[in-house]
This record gives C-alpha cells, structure tokens and sequence, in this order.
C-alpha cells in the first residue's frame, strides 16, 4: 500500500506537474509521523501514512494558496480540504487529493494514561495491537483502546472526494455513542464533568492550532478590543474559552480529532465538538466536507427549522 | 423577601422592543426582573453577548426577536434561530441549567405576549435560584 502510494505520488509530481506534495514521514520518536512536504523526486520514499499521524494536514494547506499542491489526506482531512473550499479558504482546482482510507490515529495520551506514565522507548502497530516496548518488556495494548474516539466512531474513513485512491476503501461506522451517553447524565453530573476536565487548561491554545478549520486572523480570544475572554485560568474564563472554541466549529467541524491529540494536558474536547455535529445533522441534515455546494448550517435557514424552544 | 432573579433581555428593536414599549404604555404588569438591552435584531445577538452576561453575574438571559417572516430585515431572526438552536444545546451540554438562557418571539403588537415572557422567564430562573457556574464577576446587590 506504501509502494503505491508513492508511485502515485511519484506520478503527481512528475505528471500533474504538482509544486509538492503534502504528507507525512516517519520519525525517531515513538508513537510520532511528522507532517512533511516532498519537493523532489528522492523525497517520495519518505512519505508514509500510519496510527502515528496525529495532525490533520489541512492546516498546512492554508500556506500553499495560489500554488498547486498534491496533498496524501485520509478521509478527516479531506473533509477539511472540502469544508475549507466551501468557505473560500482555499480552491479546489489547485490541490490535487491523493485519497487514502484511513484505519484511524492513535491518541498519546490514551497510552500514557494505559501505561500509568511508563517510558515509551518505541513503539509500532501489530495487527488490532499497539506494541509499546517499555523499560522492561512490551506491552501490547488493544488499538481500540488508543484510538481517538473520533477515529473510533469514523464516519468516513475513506476520502468522500479524491482526484485518485489509494488502497481499498474502508467501511465507516458512525454514530455517536459517547455524545449520547454523556447526555444521560443529569445536569449537575455534566456540569461536574466538564468542569473538572478543562480545570486542566492552560490556555496554551494547540487545540487552535491543531484545528484546520481554525483560520481566523484574530481569534475572539486573542481580542482584547472587544475582551471576549479575560486572561486567566479562572473555572469561567476556561469554560468559555472551550464552549465559545466547540461552537465556533458548529457545522463546521470534521471530526477529525486533531485538537484532543495535540493537547498537552490531555483534556478530552471532542465530545463538545461531535455533540455540534450530532445536532447539526438531526436538525438541518448536513454533515460538514461531504459537498463541495453546500453551505455550512449557520450560513443558511430555512423557514420551517425547528424552533420548539422559542417561547 | 426571596431570591429576585437579574435577567438581562437583549430585545430586537423592531418587534420585541416595541412590545415591550406597548406592554408599558398599556399598563400591563410584570416582574421587574429583567434589564433591557436594545439591539437592532435578534440576529445580531452574538452567542458571546450571552455568555458574556452569564460571566458577569446576572441569572438568566432572554432573547427576543420578531416572528418569522416578520423580521425588518427579512432573514435576521432565521439565522438567528439556527444559532441559537444549537447554542442553547451545547450550554446545556455542558451543565448550565436549562432555562437559565431563554428565547421568545415578541411582536410590536404583542404587549400582553411580553409581560407573559417576562412573568415565565423570571418564575423557571427564579426556580433554579441563583446563577453559579460561568459566573466570574459576581454583582453587588442594587
């Protein structure tokens, strides 16, 4: 599967006449692929996909406007590609999708959190098994139990658009069970969980950054004229800080996971950003960065939407 | 005397503020809970006003808009309504208490309408007592 990747690569540099290509690389530190941008053909060899790659490679595509890029993306990130087109963010004409099905990314901080903060000396895929060589001895941890829960719950693992597909397309499974198990609780129970999760914060903003649909040129927190959000790790500042980032992505959001891999403090944000799209999809239908016509929910109505809570 | 709610009403200035000057000038009575904030539409009600109002201490917000259809500028309160459908979900997502964020569609001629808004607005957050989660600035009493 590598091999023909890299010879469809290969083919996109030489034949569609691409800049570069965008993917990943494999690197020394375990658990770890490096986005990486292939120039020339004696780069190709370098490009991999695997458990590893945590960033989504859409974000990296913002830099490449006005330039003709091949892109390896993986069914999120070419969601991404598409909901980003469809907000004029970048141009479809000019990135050529090299789709590739996707088995899904591994969470670090699930396996530390399975290793009670062991030393990971290495680590590689075997089968439905994660093997992490430690200190003393391998450990072999089921890969469902390190698998972001986006990618456990992956609607569309293969590319919804590509300009070619590599390797066989994968069924997705969708559904939200962690949403929905999460809204069983009593208010004050919800309450209790959020707040002890994002107690954690440091406002050190890689969930933004890791985000592709996280473009704007001044984010409302970084504002001080209006002062959305006042400096500070009070309980409120924070919760507004993860209420106001999840619904900045209403409609939106790709799920693909890349904000809950890049925390440092291993704060689980999904299940705010997949609650928006649950919604989005039972009240209006859509799904983000499956059409390349259709606009996001909240750039649209329509005069019989809901509205049994308005008094 | 019992807890008396502080509910900040952002009310378009077409319709709901209108009903609100009809509610006043017709003599109707209501609780004198709510502040009033006019904006030009319920679709320039941006969700951090409201999140905003609940950081700075008072224990429940309204928002009110023309009827469909009836909006001045013809889509505000549609887009609005989507907005809000889904801001009002993930609040409540999270923990904070249903009712504490609450909208109508108040028209110019809808005074009576208004006062009884007001009345069930200020009666369901009086019932939850006062506002403690997102509360960082908590306000001195009047």
């Amino acid at each position: 599967m590598l091999d023909k990747l890299r010879e469809t690569a290969m083919k996109a540099l030489e034949e569609v006449g691409v800049e570069a290509i965008l993917g990943f690389r494999e690197t020394r530190a375990p658990l770890v692929s490096t986005p990486f941008v292939a120039r020339t053909p004696n780069d190709i060899s370098a490009l991999t996909v695997d458990y590893f790659c945590g960033v989504n490679i859409a974000t990296y595509l913002h830099r490449w406007k006005g330039k003709k890029v091949a892109v390896v993306a993986r069914g999120c990130e070419v969601r991404a590609i598409v909901a980003l087109c469809v907000e004029k963010q970048l141009s479809r004409d000019e990135i050529y999708i090299i789709g590739v099905p996707c088995k899904g990314a591994i969470d670090r901080s699930l396996v530390d959190a399975h290793l009670g903060g062991e030393r990971i000396e290495n680590a590689h895929v075997k089968g439905d098994k994660l093997c992490v060589d430690v200190e003393d001895g391998v450990v072999e941890i089921p890969l469902e139990d390190v698998l972001s829960p986006t990618c456990r719950w992956c609607a569309y693992p293969t590319p919804p658009v590509y300009d070619v597909l590599v390797g066989e397309p994968i069924e997705g499974k969708g559904g939200y069970p962690d949403v929905e198990e999460f809204e069983k609780l009593s208010c004050d129970e919800r309450w209790e969980r959020f707040s002890s999760e994002i107690e954690r914060c440091i406002r050190c903003y890689a969930c933004r950054q890791a985000c592709p649909m996280c473009y704007c040129e001044e984010c409302f927190v970084d504002s001080t004229n209006p002062e959305w959000v006042e400096p500070g790790l009070s309980i409120s500042d924070l919760a507004v800080w993860h209420i106001m980032r999840a619904y900045h992505q209403a409609g939106r959001c790709v799920d693909c996971g890349a904000c809950e891999r890049a925390c440092p403090m291993g704060i689980k944000l999904v299940y705010l950003t997949r609650k928006l799209n649950k919604d989005t999809e039972a009240l209006y239908g859509f799904t983000a960065g499956i059409s390349l016509e259709e606009n996001p929910p909240l750039a649209n109505y329509r005069l019989d939407d809901a509205e049994e809570f308005i008094m | 005397m019992g807890f008396e709610p502080k509910i900040l009403a952002f009310l378009c200035n077409w319709c709901s503020y209108a009903g609100a000057d009809l509610a006043g000038t017709s003599r109707i009575q209501y609780p004198p809970t709510i502040r009033v904030i006019r904006v030009p539409c319920s679709g320039r009600v941006n969700p951090h006003f409201i999140i905003k109002a609940l950081q700075s201490g008072v224990d429940g917000v309204l928002v009110s808009g023309c009827h469909p259809g009836d909006c001045h500028y013809q889509t505000g309160n549609y887009y609005a309504r989507r907005r809000f459908a889904l801001f009002k979900n993930l609040l409540e997502y999270v923990g904070v208490e249903e009712g504490r964020v609450q909208f109508s569609w108040v028209s110019a001629a809808e005074g009576g309408k208004f006062a009884e808004v007001v009345e069930n607005v200020s009666e369901k957050v009086r019932s939850l007592g006062p506002a403690v989660r997102l509360v960082k600035h908590r306000q001195e009493k009047d």
